[in-house]
């Protein structure tokens, strides 16, 4: 059973990290600095619960305020260039903080041991759960709550003006400003808050693995946080989850018998993806008809 | 109320704009026109700040528009349709309206919450008087992009008059329309004036330009090579020659 529990904590925090990019996407910008604030939120929550004793939700909320930061400031150079100088910028940012991590050592002896940031050793006593008794499903449940929360967010922010905003600019950038939208603080309003969300997202993963170091904040995280919302289309929150559970759920737990094929498949799909349904599985016109059928009325 | 002053803009070596001096009135229907790449479009974009000015001044009832960024100019009450339309496609005629509506200079007062987030009753009133304005009301819940061509030129109109623009720049409102949607248009832009807009048109169907335009400037490699009333547009003989003795022949 702990082990559906931990894929459901897997799961969760991986929807997290897809809903991060998935906000930023859908103004037409492709982050991988998703990693970065993924990193800056393990980090940082880590620190304030080893190092300083802080209960777990402070920790969090500061890591994630934190991560929402460091989005807010390199949000104002890199969303002025656009494409792939975007994704070459933000690939810069997620590798500076790796390598910050990389080299943090930052030890300080609490109850006779020795804990913190040991820079190429990582980061190991993150216990907090287990020091305070946390069931595995209590912890599943915790990390639920606040996928759920962002979803909710999201999902209620997409129906809302702001979010046909996002999507004009995503759309048409010359004519969003030509109906008075200022281009700039609308991208670096989704950038701060896909930082804020994936700085959730990292200190909740800081927490349930225990240990975390610079090699798991990698390029190759930063390309799972895009290919979740790709493959899962832009037109609901609902698309980056489903997208999660196949992904996470099913090719790498269900196919883990096929080895290291396994990343090949990965990386096939997204191309079937991109070829049969470039605008994901669930796209706007999916959604639309969705919800005709189920409710006759308008949004 | 709108003054251009000797507005200039080169491209590289190509002068696509020179010089252009023009002032429109409040109230009036203005018509632009003149051969193809004789610089109306690029007028267009001038005004509305996509392009920064080679050269020139722009003052907006006396207002130097200067280096101001597109969307704060459209605070100060200018709106444009584009040639070639560009709508919202994948999001509802509904939401068209939304986005541009809540953009404007008088909802700047409100709370971050209800511009950002909420509508407000008169909000989705006065888009649901567009939709009237616009022939679209029962079409509110289409995606923009599946809309037929009239229809998406329609919409855009409705989209800039959406943003209570105190002058419109229309770019070649007409291209592509049929006659009977030209007659269609003509009622539609005069009753923009009634509603209290000022209309810059750029147009190359001249049915329409000389019927609706109040007074008319010609340009031709950039520069004014005449200007008054459609009659007189019409007798100029430096116009004539521009368009190759054929001054009614549209484009």
């Amino acid at each position: 059973m702990d082990f559906y529990f931990g894929l459901a904590q897997t799961i969760g925090i991986h929807t997290l990290l897809g809903l991060s990019a998935y906000v930023l996407m859908l103004t037409g910008q492709l982050s991988l600095a998703q990693a970065g604030f993924f990193a800056i939120g393990a980090y940082a929550a880590g620190i304030l619960t080893v190092l300083f004793s802080w209960t777990i939700l402070p920790a969090l909320i500061v890591g994630a305020l934190l991560a929402g930061f460091f989005a807010f400031l390199i949000g104002f150079p890199a969303l002025r260039v656009r494409g792939l100088m975007l994704v070459v910028a933000t690939i810069a940012f997620s590798e500076f903080v790796r390598l910050f991590f990389f080299n943090l050592h930052w030890r300080k002896t609490i109850n006779d041991l020795e804990v913190g940031p040991d820079s190429t050793q990582g980061f190991r006593e993150i216990r907090f759960f287990s020091a305070n008794g946390w069931e595995t499903w209590e912890v599943s449940l915790f990390v639920w709550c606040f996928v759920i929360a962002v979803m909710a967010g999201l999902w209620w922010m997409d129906r809302s003006r702001a979010g046909a905003v996002l999507r004009a600019v995503g759309e048409d950038e010359l004519a969003a400003q030509s109906v008075g939208l200022n281009l700039t603080a609308v991208k670096v309003a989704a950038m701060t808050a896909g930082g804020v969300i994936a700085g959730i997202g990292g200190g909740l993963y800081a927490h349930t693995t225990t240990y975390i170091d610079h090699l798991t904040f990698t390029v190759l995280l930063a390309t799972f946080a895009i290919a979740y919302p790709i493959l899962g289309g832009l037109s609901s929150v609902f698309g980056t989850l489903a997208a999660v559970i196949f992904i996470q759920g099913i090719l790498i737990e269900g196919l883990r018998f096929l080895g290291d094929w396994r990343n090949v498949l990965f990386g096939l799909l997204i191309i079937v993806v991109m070829n049969l349904k470039p605008s994901g599985i669930f796209d706007a016109r999916t959604a639309l008809m969705l919800k005709r059928m189920f409710t006759g009325k308008r949004g | 109320m709108l003054e251009l002053r000797a507005l200039s803009k080169n491209f590289g070596g190509v002068q696509a704009v020179d010089k252009l001096s023009a002032t429109i009135e409040e109230g009036e229907i203005f018509g632009l026109i003149g051969p193809n790449g004789s610089g109306k479009s690029t007028t267009i974009n001038l005004i509305c700040g996509v392009f920064p000015l080679s050269d020139g001044a722009i003052f907006l009832n006396g207002t130097n528009l200067g280096t101001m960024p597109p969307y704060r100019r459209l605070r100060t009450g200018i709106a444009r349709t584009f040639q070639n339309i560009r709508l919202f496609g994948e999001l509802t005629v509904w939401q068209n309206l939304w986005v541009a509506r809540n953009s404007l200079a008088d909802t700047a007062g409100q709370g971050f919450m209800a511009r950002w987030f909420g509508s407000s009753q008169a909000v989705r009133h006065e888009i649901d008087e567009m939709l009237e304005f616009a022939d679209l009301a029962d079409k509110g819940e289409e995606l923009a992009g599946s809309l037929a061509f009239g229809e998406q030129r329609r919409l855009e109109l409705a989209r800039a008059l959406a943003t209570r623009p105190k002058i419109l720049l229309l770019d070649e409102p007409a291209a592509g329309m049929n006659l009977e949607e030209v007659q269609d248009l003509d009622k539609r832009i005069r009753k923009l004036r009634d509603l209290g807009v000022t209309v810059l048109l750029v147009e190359h169907v001249m049915e329409l330009v000389m019927g609706v335009a109040d007074r008319i400037a010609v340009l031709n490699f950039g520069q004014k090579i005449a200007e008054g009333t459609p009659a007189a547009i019409q007798n100029d003989a430096a116009v004539q020659e521009a368009y190759l003795g054929a001054p009614e022949a549209s484009a």
